[in-house]
């Protein structure tokens, strides 16, 4: 009510605006503007520049070439680093959505007084050491660690076991748990600006609790869930800390070859190769989301 | 109001979920605190016996100290420079009306859209070719493009829940692009400015994926614990530091977290 009002008195008289001089603007504009443009976009141009290159030791590569990515297409280790990675990126994804959705909900429906504290409380996490996090889960799954102990101390188990280090599953446990926070606040948002109006609409005319939440609450809140989908699923299917620190050789992932490829392998240009390949993968699943947003018909 | 009850309907259950949600999220961070107490070298149960021997190995530890120090020099730059930078790309933003500074606000929030280790390896390869290399300075850089979107949602959301009318009262008054900026935006967003400083310090603090590609010879502290990690034996003395870089980024987190709240509401109540 306020901003429609304000804004139809500026319309009626020259807008503030247009006064904005040119040293201001570009003042403002330059810090933001190096950064972005330089150390984003140039540096990734870099990035695919050198995918087209042959490795001959130098920083820049040599030639014009796509055999990167020949290579990537059909060495059969490639797609199936690739596919394990999506994999696990897509469970984590799946278990950190679905367990933070009541979070949220209850967040935003239910918390009442308490509402703020929670909300401190889930993403407290979000601002602690990543690798601490991961580092903790280590000593929980290993050999002689937390887990076994535990369970050899209460009688269930005689022997410690080595099911628990170095599986995949342990790499989706633990990367679930290091972004779990990554999920909450998303959903949260989109749950909390449903108008409280609309569900009582749905009440009145007679809608069950369930049939209200299914047909008024979860699509209302599917941009959010996208949104949670994609910054968990982001950073999960280019990690390579996880895999090197609980899951062993059999849970390589795509971000585990490209940074051999800058350390041990020292084959840049199929490092970064490899890189674009992530980031299309990406592109992927980022226009699959945006899509499926417009589907649900986002509110705005 | 029947909506009320309704929806409050199974509260209890979903309240005891929350709480379950809560220990697993915290339970397994709370076991580094709880075994660097613990008298073995071995993080196992049952415990052992109250120490405080690790804590003592962290003091003249010459190697610790030097990571402590990068990381500390490296997070109040690289904050600095992420918050300059948060401050001046959401304000035009909102106010600039020109297309390259939405160009640029959306650029700046792209790195969530890319896994650190492609940031890391796009970086080293730019630092490279202008000739820095791997050092504290590729650093800096890399750790304010990672916490760039950060504080320019922080300082977006600030500047944007500001009334219009404030900002358009100091321009009609005469003040200056620069003098309604300096003297009535930002000391408004004052509190939210800190915040974002803090809240990049902390990512910059505890950022390992990207550091790890930039690092030259002088490690940052997460790059000291990945490089302890190897040894069984310092297994207790990572705990330790790991417990006290854990209060140091709870008590900052906090802080930001009130800091960002504060003084909302006075905005909110007396709109303009």
């Amino acid at each position: 009510m306020g901003s429609s009002m304000s804004s139809t008195i500026v319309a009626a008289r020259p807008l503030p605006e247009n006064r904005i001089s040119p040293v201001f603007r570009f003042a403002m504009l330059l810090p933001g503007g190096l950064v972005t443009f330089f150390l984003i976009l140039f540096a990734l141009g870099l990035v695919v520049f050198l995918a087209f290159r042959g490795n001959d030791g130098s920083l820049l590569g040599a030639g014009l070439t796509a055999q990167n990515f020949i290579t990537v297409a059909t060495d059969p280790l490639y797609w199936t680093v690739t596919l394990r990675s999506l994999v696990i990126a897509g469970l984590v994804t799946l278990a950190t959505v679905a367990t933070a959705y009541p979070v949220a909900y209850y967040l935003a429906f239910h918390a009442g007084r308490r509402r703020n504290l929670l909300l401190f409380l889930v993403t407290l996490p979000f601002w602690t050491s990543y690798l601490l996090r991961v580092f903790a889960w280590k000593i929980v799954l290993a050999y002689n660690g937390v887990l076994n102990s535990a369970f050899i101390e209460s009688g269930i188990w005689k022997e410690p076991t080595l099911a628990f280090l170095n599986t995949p599953a342990a790499v989706v446990v633990t990367l679930a748990h290091a972004y779990a926070p990554f999920a909450i606040l998303p959903i949260y948002v989109a749950l909390d600006t449903i108008p409280k109006s609309l569900l009582e609409a749905a009440s009145d005319l007679g809608a069950r609790p369930f049939t209200s939440f299914r047909r008024v609450v979860l699509p209302n809140s599917m941009p959010g869930v996208l949104a949670a989908a994609l910054v968990v699923f982001v950073p999960t299917v280019g990690d390579y800390v996880t895999p090197a620190m609980v899951g062993g050789p059999a849970s390589t992932m795509i971000g585990t070859l490209i940074q051999s490829q800058f350390g041990k392998a020292n084959d840049w240009p199929f490092g970064a190769a490899l890189s674009v390949c992530v980031m299309l993968v990406i592109l992927c699943v980022v226009l699959v989301a945006r899509g499926a947003d417009r589907r649900f018909g986002s509110r705005t | 109001m029947s909506a009320r009850t309704d929806i409050n309907a199974g509260g209890g259950w979903l309240g005891l979920y929350v709480l379950g949600y809560l220990v697993f999220l915290y339970l397994p961070v709370l076991l580094i605190p709880l075994f660097s107490f613990n008298n073995s070298i071995q993080a196992a149960f049952p415990l052992q016996g109250f120490t405080l021997e690790w804590y003592r190995t962290l003091y003249g530890n010459p190697a610790l100290s030097g990571a402590l120090a990068n990381s500390l020099v490296i997070g109040v730059i690289a904050a600095s420079g992420a918050t300059l930078c948060g401050i001046t790309v959401s304000y035009m933003d909102l106010y600039g009306r020109s297309p390259l500074a939405a160009t640029i606000s959306a650029i700046a929030r792209l790195p969530i859209l890319i896994p650190g280790v492609i940031v890391g390896i796009s970086l080293l390869i730019l630092v490279n070719l202008i000739g820095l290399g791997p050092s504290r300075v590729s650093i800096v850089l890399g750790h304010i493009l990672v916490a760039l979107p950060t504080t320019v949602v922080v300082m977006r959301s600030r500047f944007a829940a500001i009334p219009k009318t404030i900002r358009e009262a100091a321009l009609d008054l005469g003040a200056s692009d620069w003098t309604t900026f300096r003297r009535v935006m930002l000391p408004l967003s004052a509190p939210a400015v800190l915040s974002a400083f803090m809240l990049a310090f902390l990512i910059s603090f505890d950022e390992f994926i990207v550091v790890f590609f930039l690092a030259g010879t002088e490690p940052t502290l997460p790059l000291y614990i990945w490089s302890q990690l190897r040894f069984p034996r310092s297994l207790p003395t990572v705990m330790a530091l790991g417990t006290v870089i854990l209060a140091v980024s709870f008590i900052i987190a906090a802080s930001a977290e009130i800091l960002r709240h504060r003084g909302l509401g006075v905005a909110r109540r007396n709109p303009a």
